[in-house]
């Protein structure tokens, strides 16, 4: 009586690879450790410096939007064409009434804004004088600049800026300067002995991109009030903020043909207005991050690689020490995916164990970093907090599993290459 | 029954093996004829060194002939696959090793069970089966234990009950008394005349002049050849 072979469930294969995975032999549990820790290590390596990557993008994306976002501020130059018979070199400066000018020719922008600027003005409260920086600017400026006050105070209003009020928004640093510990809102000091009420500090924030200097250094009056009292209305910036990042060249472009037949200028002469287009300086931190993040996920992927070699080295010794099992495995009738798949296997197994551990570890680290104060100090101020995200699970889960394939596969195919002659012969 | 010489199990013709291991080269085997049919007991005989663990891994399709024909059942061996090999080794081959080469981490009845496992004989019928053979050689109370719980003779008794698994047209076995002591090596030769009582065909490989002479035939080797083949005691 023959046993019955001839009906072969569809899941043979599956269920032969199974079983013998289940019933082969395991390493050692020293050796299975180390195997695994290299593995837990190596996923450790390459998920903290990914998170720390994360972190770092994130923050500079915050610190970056804490200046503006779809914005792009221009300073008065002069021009480098010439047009219309008008020589190169000639000066170009707009004054606080082209702002409306614009604003009627370009209603698409999300804010036309102008600054002037009075540096080293004398401020004083009591006995206390410091030089500082004051800008006249309009109400919208404080949203677009990210200008936000601190609880008990307020920015600059439209009524402001209509009834030239002798008001003054002051930047975190200037307002700690000038009054130390005392609350500085609704106080009196003197601007150049001009008596303005301090209406606003601003929140203190972390700052990327800096024109004229950092905004904790100055302290904001509206722009109308600064023409009546300084007597100048040319600007020293003219600033324009889009609805969306893509609008930006086209504004820009749009920005300049509206004002060079106004001042005589060549639109195509990107030189009679400087511009900092911050939309495209964006980009260039964006792909900065992305080149980091690579770099980092390099570095760790190459530890991680380590420990794969690791995984298989361990193999291929199991591959020699079981060599007589696997010949006896051949001899009663195993194919080859029968002796490889079960070692696949075994090697899936010991990368997914430390792949998990080291998992668990790196996001117990991560946690534990959420305890750093982060907002006191410079360091993380600037770096952020490691984050870990759903794509550096992912990205480290595919690069684990290709690492322990492969780190199976190769000893599994040297086990299968046996020649089963030879290996059963001699004790 | 016992002399039925009708099937051909085996039939080889002008077998040569030669190895070729780069500085030199070995002709191992130097022209074997060889006809084995259903229900022969046959002991092949000869000297270390004569080629015979050459011949039996041959006719265990475990390695292939420089050159002549082979057929094992009726079936061409020459220009087939390993995995194919591994194929025929499973279903008409059930080998017997001095050094048992039991699977140590599992348990007899896993041992038994292995070749039908490749076979693809189901979980259900393949465990009954294991356990009757089993019980057959007489360790029916020994299914659970590990080879490294059980003696030699009764670790080649289950090597015997897994060389049965499939049925196989022929046992070979390679000196299946060469580790064992005199009486659990008169154990299995007597296990393995039953066997050729019950019709199975055997092909023995041994130094054990008590084992050739239960045989239905000896053939001796010598320096690649085949150099006597007459009747033994048990025909």
């Amino acid at each position: 009586m023959k046993p019955s072979t001839e009906h072969r469930a569809p899941g043979t294969d599956l269920h032969i690879i199974w079983t013998l995975f289940s019933s082969s032999s395991r390493l050692q549990k020293k050796r299975a450790m180390l195997t695994i820790a290299a593995i837990a290590w190596g996923t450790v390596a390459i998920l903290l410096l990914l998170a720390f990557g994360e972190g770092l993008k994130r923050q500079l994306d915050k610190n970056r939007r804490s200046t503006a976002e779809n914005f792009a501020v221009m300073w008065p130059s002069e021009t480098t064409k010439p047009w219309k018979g008008l020589p190169p070199g000639r000066p170009i400066r707009p004054r606080i009434d082209d702002l409306d000018f614009i604003r009627a020719r370009m209603p698409e922008l999300k804010s036309v804004i102008g600054e002037v600027v009075s540096w080293r003005t004398a401020i004083s409260y009591g006995k206390k004088t410091v030089n500082g920086r004051v800008i006249g600017t309009n109400y919208l400026y404080g949203d677009a600049r990210r200008h936000y006050p601190v609880a008990g105070g307020r920015w600059l209003s439209p009524a402001d800026e209509i009834n030239r009020r002798r008001v003054i928004f002051l930047g975190d640093e200037m307002a700690k300067d000038i009054f130390g510990q005392e609350d500085p809102i609704g106080k009196t000091l003197l601007v150049n002995n001009a008596p303005y009420t301090v209406i606003g500090v601003m929140q203190h924030k972390t700052q990327m991109g800096v024109y004229g200097g950092p905004d904790k250094n100055h302290a904001c009056i509206p722009i109308s009030t600064f023409r009546a009292q300084f007597g100048r209305d040319k600007l020293n910036n003219l600033d324009i903020e889009t609805y969306q990042a893509e609008e930006m060249t086209a504004a820009l472009k749009k920005l300049n043909e509206v004002l060079g037949p106004k001042f005589g200028y060549d639109p195509t002469d990107g030189r009679a207005l400087q511009t900092w287009d911050m939309v495209k300086s964006a980009k260039v931190t964006t792909n900065i991050t992305l080149g980091i993040q690579i770099f980092l996920g390099i570095v760790g992927a190459l530890t991680l690689l380590i420990g794969g070699v690791g995984v298989a080295n361990i193999m291929y010794a199991v591959v020699k020490e079981r060599t007589r099992e696997i010949g006896v495995k051949m001899a009663l009738g195993a194919k080859s995916r029968w002796i490889i798949y079960p070692f696949v296997l075994e090697g899936l197994l010991y990368t997914f164990v430390g792949g998990a551990l080291g998992i668990i570890i790196a996001t117990l680290l991560v946690a534990l970093t959420s305890f750093v104060p982060i907002e006191q100090n410079r360091v993380m101020s600037f770096l952020g907090r490691p984050t870990l995200s759903p794509e550096i699970g992912v990205a480290t889960s595919m690069i684990l599993g290709i690492i322990g394939l492969l780190a199976g596969y190769f000893p599994a195919r040297r086990a299968a290459s046996i020649d089963p002659a030879a290996t059963l012969r001699y004790e | 029954m016992n002399n039925n010489r009708n099937g051909t199990i085996i039939h080889m013709s002008e077998i040569r093996k030669v190895y070729d291991t780069g500085k030199v080269t070995v002709e191992a085997l130097k022209g074997i004829d060889l006809e084995v049919h259903k229900g022969e007991m046959v002991a092949v005989v000869g000297p270390s060194g004569s080629g015979k663990s050459t011949l039996m891994n041959l006719l265990g399709c475990l390695d292939t002939p420089t050159s002549g024909r082979y057929e094992l059942g009726g079936e061409n061996v020459a220009g087939v696959t390993r995995d194919q090999l591994a194929e025929i080794r499973n279903r008409r081959v059930g080998f017997v090793f001095q050094n048992f080469n039991l699977l140590p981490h599992i348990s007899s009845l896993e041992n038994v069970e292995m070749p039908m496992l490749f076979g693809g004989v189901p979980v259900k019928e393949r465990h009954v089966r294991a356990t009757e053979l089993l019980e057959r050689v007489g360790l029916g109370d020994r299914v659970d234990h590990k080879p490294t719980e059980l003696s030699g003779g009764q670790m080649q008794r289950v090597a015997i009950a897994r060389a049965l698994a499939m049925n196989p047209d022929i046992v070979l076995a390679d000196e299946p008394t060469g580790n064992l002591d005199t009486s659990s090596g008169s154990d299995i030769m007597s296990i393995f005349s039953d066997l050729w009582k019950q019709g199975r065909t055997l092909l023995i490989i041994t130094h054990d002049p008590g084992l050739a002479k239960r045989a239905s035939r000896i053939v001796e080797v010598r320096d690649g050849r085949v150099t006597a083949d007459h009747p033994g005691e048990g025909a």
